[in-house]
């Protein structure tokens, strides 16, 4: 009971006078009932329902939320600066969270380390491969190769295009936006050697008139299918339907906003971590530091196939996921970029750290990084 | 003596200064529960507790030491963004480009900083040289649209829009180009200055000394603007720019002054914003501060005094913005929401001053 003790302590001090003394009643119940179970507190970037990265992790919440005993404190919106230090301290502090999941990548350094330093009886879990054996033991990052899930993308869609021309709409030409491009291509040739991926950078993680402008520019090149890698897919998804042409998902499922043209889309599968933490968690277990994966270990999906995958499409994809539980790599060296240099000297396993520095289109993918 | 005569006398004046004030409180605190009122109807059609709402706001905002701190924290950048939309507003400016200045000023900090710290300067001589910096790049943004409104006629609510864009702009390109520290992969930033380089918190608390700077500069720009001839002339030139003109003040200096003020109050924002929170200039020093502060300077009427209460209050809705979606599952818009209606009702009430009777000066009085 010292944290139910503590709040009424803090609250008598501080509230100097009714005010404080009023809200007693109404306080109290809601810490009381936090402290019997664990209390996870999740912290999102953007809006929970974005059709993307952050509903991923609002989805895999709500299957969190099931569990018995545990309390899930969420909050969206929340920028990279110190309001994610203070969100999540108040989670600490008023809510009696344990585990704390900053989901935004600017939220690690520093805020997360800080917070982690300040509070050692707290765990601190962030979603990007970020920690390091000199960060604080109470930290750690996980992770999910969703470049894996692309490469099903590719295949799906190199079998569901009649042009062969993929276009893809990507935010910023970062390591892990290139490997979701290149894995696209990769997939998509692997079925069809012809097959071309033509890339658009939009500048920016959320820019939907300009990913609505890329993707139309991307069917007017003569792309059939579309993809993308930005926070919301929804408006290129919507885009690439009104104009009549397929498309493949990115972050969560957008299946219902393509009825005639979802092939299918790249997924994380979030709850495989979240629920384990919580197990740990409730048998007392120290967390990993860090866990990554794909779909080896159940971490990725590919969304259920919608009206635009053909049978040919559902029966490869379906073999490249066997392939991908298996361990098959996806980047098979020697492969060159775009403008001709072996970039890949040989083949590289699906989790090489190599493969994290990526700084590259490859050959058969239209577009530049610069 | 006849002249004199007409002059109100000191008393009276007291008591014009002491009604106006009374109008100001009555009509601000009648909007803001006026605003809470319909805030309140808009919960109960959700099924929601107002009751919940306001004690949560409260528990968040000043319920505990961490709360306040939370809040206090919260307001340092706005006190000095409202500031920045204040000082032009006196003279008539829609000045809205606080956010560009901000980004760009804390840009220029951080990498003025890098030089200095590999030549193994003290934090005691970087630091203000970061900020002048900072304040240097923020004024010369603002001043530049000063000198378009003045020199060319440029409506400066446009130009400081579109030069915030810029501004972002250019620090994009900076930092994902030539000052990009090769560790950031995923989220290019300028090289890091080190904690050991960085501005503390104000002893005893977690909050970072942006917080008196803001206020301190608040102080200092309500007596120019009020108890100076400078400040005077600048609300002459406010008032009626032609009749200012006229009178031969010096309309094209006063502006240039003004903007620069604004900018530098916006670029001291940004330094702090990387000195005291990120150590390095990236992105996330775009975060709409620099348009808070225009809505807490319209609340606060362009006083800067005023400024710093009404910026607590943002930042305590914005603290508790959390907690009440945390503990009555609305969404993050639900504060936003009340922010805007709050603003709204204010504006609106402008039209009430002069018209109450209570507050009516009158005849002989």
């Amino acid at each position: 009971m010292t944290l139910h003790t503590l709040n009424r302590r803090t609250l008598l001090k501080t509230g100097a006078a009714g005010i404080g003394a009023a809200m007693l009643p109404f306080g109290l119940p809601r810490l009381a009932a936090a402290q019997e179970a664990l209390t996870i507190g999740v912290v999102y970037v953007g809006a929970k329902d974005d059709f993307g990265w952050n509903q991923a992790h609002a989805v895999a919440m709500e299957i969190l939320k099931a569990t018995p005993n545990v309390t899930v404190v969420e909050e969206e919106n929340v920028p990279e600066t110190d309001a994610c230090a203070k969100s999540m301290e108040s989670m600490i502090n008023i809510d009696g969270a344990k585990l704390i999941l900053g989901t935004s990548f600017g939220y690690y350094t520093p805020f997360m380390l800080d917070l982690a330093a300040k509070y050692p009886d707290v765990a601190f879990r962030h979603a990007a491969p970020l920690w390091k054996d000199s960060d604080p033991a109470n930290a750690g990052s996980y992770f999910c190769y969703l470049n894996q899930a692309h490469y099903v993308d590719g295949v799906a869609a190199g079998l569901s295009s009649a042009s062969g021309k993929i276009g893809f709409v990507a935010a910023k030409p970062i390591p892990s936006v290139l490997s979701n491009i290149n894995s696209v291509l990769l997939g998509a040739r692997s079925v069809r050697p012809d097959a071309t991926v033509q890339v658009i950078f939009t500048g920016d993680w959320s820019m939907p008139v300009r990913e609505a402008e890329a993707a139309n520019a991307l069917v007017d090149a003569g792309c059939d299918v579309l993809t993308c890698h930005v926070d919301g897919p929804k408006v290129v998804i919507e885009t690439a339907e009104a104009r009549g042409v397929k498309s493949c998902g990115h972050n969560a499922s957008q299946a219902p906003l393509a009825p005639k043209g979802f092939i299918t889309g790249a997924e994380y599968k979030w709850e495989t971590i979240y629920t384990m933490y919580a197990d740990m968690l409730a048998k007392g277990e120290a967390l990993p530091n860090v866990v990554v994966g794909g779909y080896h270990n159940d971490m990725v999906r590919n969304t259920a196939y919608g009206a635009g995958a053909t049978p040919e499409a559902i029966a490869a994809a379906d073999a490249a996921i066997a392939g991908l539980k298996e361990g098959k790599p996806i980047y098979v060296g020697p492969l060159k970029d775009n403008a001709g240099n072996v970039v890949i000297d040989k083949t590289y396993d699906n989790y090489d750290p190599y493969l994290d520095g990526m700084n590259y289109l490859l050959e058969g993918v239209i577009g530049s990084i610069t | 003596m006849d002249a004199t005569a007409n002059l109100p006398p000191q008393t009276r004046g007291l008591t014009v200064t002491a009604r106006r004030a009374a109008e100001t409180l009555a009509i601000s605190l009648g909007s803001v529960a006026l605003s809470a009122l319909l805030f309140s109807v808009f919960l109960l059609l959700l099924g929601k507790s107002p009751v919940q709402f306001f004690q949560l706001v409260w528990t968040g905002g000043f319920g505990s030491a961490f709360s306040i701190q939370n809040t206090l924290q919260r307001s340092a950048p706005i006190i000095l963004t409202a500031l920045a939309f204040a000082i032009p507003a006196i003279i008539g400016l829609t000045m809205i480009g606080a956010e560009g200045a901000l980004v760009l000023g804390g840009f220029v900090a951080a990498i003025t900083a890098l030089p200095l710290i590999a030549a193994g300067a003290p934090p005691l001589v970087l630091l203000p040289l970061a900020a002048a910096a900072a304040m240097v790049t923020g004024a010369a943004l603002i001043m530049l649209v000063g000198w378009l409104r003045h020199a060319r006629s440029v409506n400066e609510t446009i130009s400081s829009l579109l030069l915030t864009y810029i501004a972002i702009a250019t620090m994009n390109f900076f930092v994902e180009g030539i000052f990009r520290d090769p560790a950031s992969a995923n989220k290019p930033s300028t090289m890091p200055w080190g904690k050991e380089n960085m501005v503390g918190a104000i002893p005893g608390t977690d909050v970072h000394w942006g917080l008196v700077a803001g206020a301190v500069l608040a102080v200092a720009l309500w007596l120019l603007m009020s108890r100076t001839t400078f400040g005077f002339a600048a609300r002459v030139t406010g008032g009626n720019p032609r009749a200012a003109r006229a009178q031969g003040l010096p309309v094209g200096s006063i502006i240039l002054t003004c903007t620069a003020l604004s900018g530098a109050c916006a670029g001291l924002a940004g330094f702090f914003e990387v000195a005291a929170i990120h150590g390095q200039a990236n992105a996330s020093l775009v975060a709409g501060y620099g348009f808070t502060g225009i809505l807490v300077s319209f609340l606060a009427r362009q006083n800067p005094l005023a400024i710093v209460p009404i910026a607590i209050v943002f930042g305590a809705i914005e603290a508790s913005g959390g907690l009440i979606q945390r503990r009555m599952g609305l969404p993050d818009a639900t504060s936003a929401l009340l922010q805007g209606l709050i603003f709204v009702m204010l504006l609106a009430s402008d039209a009430l001053y002069g018209r109450l009777p209570l507050f009516r000066e009158r005849e002989g009085a």
